[in-house]
């Protein structure tokens, strides 16, 4: 069961590592584009990655209860 | 010249004199069980356990600060958590897992301490445990002072004395550009003003909300900071303590609730442009959201600071499952660098969790668009 745990971790992680890289990868696009809005876009994109983020916990959370 | 060569003398002393610490094979003491040190670790205790050396009789001495114990149960009964480590040898038993285990108890006071969970003893001075090997036995109201509570009450003295001496500067230097401590916490403050609280709650009421978001944001930031200390005041994992999240994140959701305008209730009991028939599915949801926001804002910044403890506390222990001094060289690299990123997330979540609660009261509060 712990093997489980961790494996469902693992997926856990994969899934924020994608968003996480995506929400970073247009923020950088869009802080290119406008330069001048870069502490704007910065915010967002903390704050969206933190949501990612947050469900992400979630699974390490439920990982380290059953592991 | 001269200078590096005395600097080079200091670090050979200094190698020297470390080297025992380090030529201690695991041959000689029973293996260390990194899993139960990490877990010790994370969790609130009722003695604040700073070390534990073998003297030469072979004998284990412990070095820890032992902190009053503060129970009610028929009655207030204060005592110092030294009576109830070690006044008496701990009881070994089996636990649930088939592992073996141990609790510690006086029976003069009538109390035995298991997980750092405190019970009252049964007439033949013993635990009571179910089949399964759980404890059954009662327990008294624990309103000690145990590590994580003294943290707290440490930080909010420290924080409390910090913030005094800028407020000091202000009220003897006027509105001249600050000095001293001051000056770091000025910036700190207008950033928190100007980038979490107009910027989400709004220009009209962002005032009202200050008081709130900068205590969250500077507790939040001098708990993390002061987790990332090795030494005794600090090490205590109290931002990853649920209940210290819990209670934050509980401030946050009364808050939310009790300045909610009409159109944020609007929003959740007859949402603006859905047919009613899907109101029924509606409602529960926009209930339910009310109370996830917190619990996420309660989750996140547990589990981030509690991982960080758990990944800096597990490279330390290569060494010891490895029982090699050599792993200290990929060790020590790693849990510095990890330390160093641990500096940027003890901002990043104090952020985050100011920002976060500043967004659900800024749509608490929003008029209509």
């Amino acid at each position: 069961m712990t093997g489980l745990a961790a494996i469902g971790a693992g997926i856990a992680v994969l899934g924020a590592g994608m968003g996480i890289g995506k929400i970073g990868s247009s923020a950088m696009d869009a802080m290119a584009r406008q330069p001048e809005a870069a502490s704007k876009i910065q915010t967002g994109m903390i704050i969206a990655a933190a949501l990612i983020e947050g469900v992400a916990l979630f699974g390490v959370v439920v990982g380290l209860l059953q592991g | 010249m001269l200078n590096t060569a005395i600097k080079a003398l200091v670090w050979t002393v200094v190698m020297l004199l470390s080297a025992p610490v380090f030529s201690s094979s695991p041959e000689e003491g029973e293996p260390v069980d990194v899993t139960e040190m990490i877990m010790h670790h994370i969790k609130d205790a009722h003695e604040w356990h700073i070390l534990t050396y073998t003297d030469d009789n072979d004998g284990k001495q412990h070095v820890s600060i032992h902190l009053p114990i503060i129970l009610i149960d028929n009655g207030l009964k204060v005592f110092s958590s030294k009576r109830l480590y070690h006044e008496e040898s701990p009881i070994q038993i089996t636990n649930a897992e088939g592992e073996k285990d141990h609790y510690y108890l006086n029976s003069e006071l009538g109390y035995a301490v298991y997980h750092e969970t405190i019970y009252k003893l049964n007439e033949n001075g013993e635990l009571d445990f179910d089949e399964a090997g759980h404890v059954i036995s009662a327990k008294p109201y624990d309103f000690s002072i145990t590590k994580h509570v003294f943290t707290l009450l440490f930080s909010s003295v420290l924080l409390i004395f910090l913030l005094k001496i800028a407020v000091k500067t202000y009220k003897r230097d006027g509105m001249h550009p600050p000095k001293g401590l001051a000056r770091f916490i000025e910036p700190i403050v207008i950033f928190v003003r100007d980038d979490i609280a107009r910027t989400n709650i709004g220009e009209a009421k962002y005032e009202k909300y200050m008081p709130y978001l900068l205590t969250a944001f500077f507790f939040i930031w001098i708990n993390n900071m002061l987790g990332l200390v090795p030494i005794f005041p600090g090490g205590a994992n109290l931002t990853g303590d649920i209940s210290f999240t819990l209670s934050l994140a509980a401030i946050t959701l009364l808050i939310t609730v009790f300045s909610g305008n009409k159109h944020y209730w609007g929003h959740i009991f007859a949402t603006p442009g859905v047919p009613f028939w899907l109101l029924p599915i509606m409602i529960p949801v926009e209930i339910v959201g009310i109370f996830a926001k917190p619990f996420a804002l309660m989750v996140r910044l547990f589990a981030n600071i509690t991982a960080g403890h758990i990944i800096i506390l597990s490279l330390t222990g290569i060494i010891f499952t490895f029982g090699s001094a050599a792993w200290a060289g990929l060790s020590i690299p790693m849990s510095l660098f990890l330390l160093i990123l641990k500096l940027l997330v003890a901002f990043l979540q104090a952020f985050i969790f100011t920002m976060l609660s500043a967004l659900f009261i800024g749509g608490a509060v929003a008029e209509e668009h």
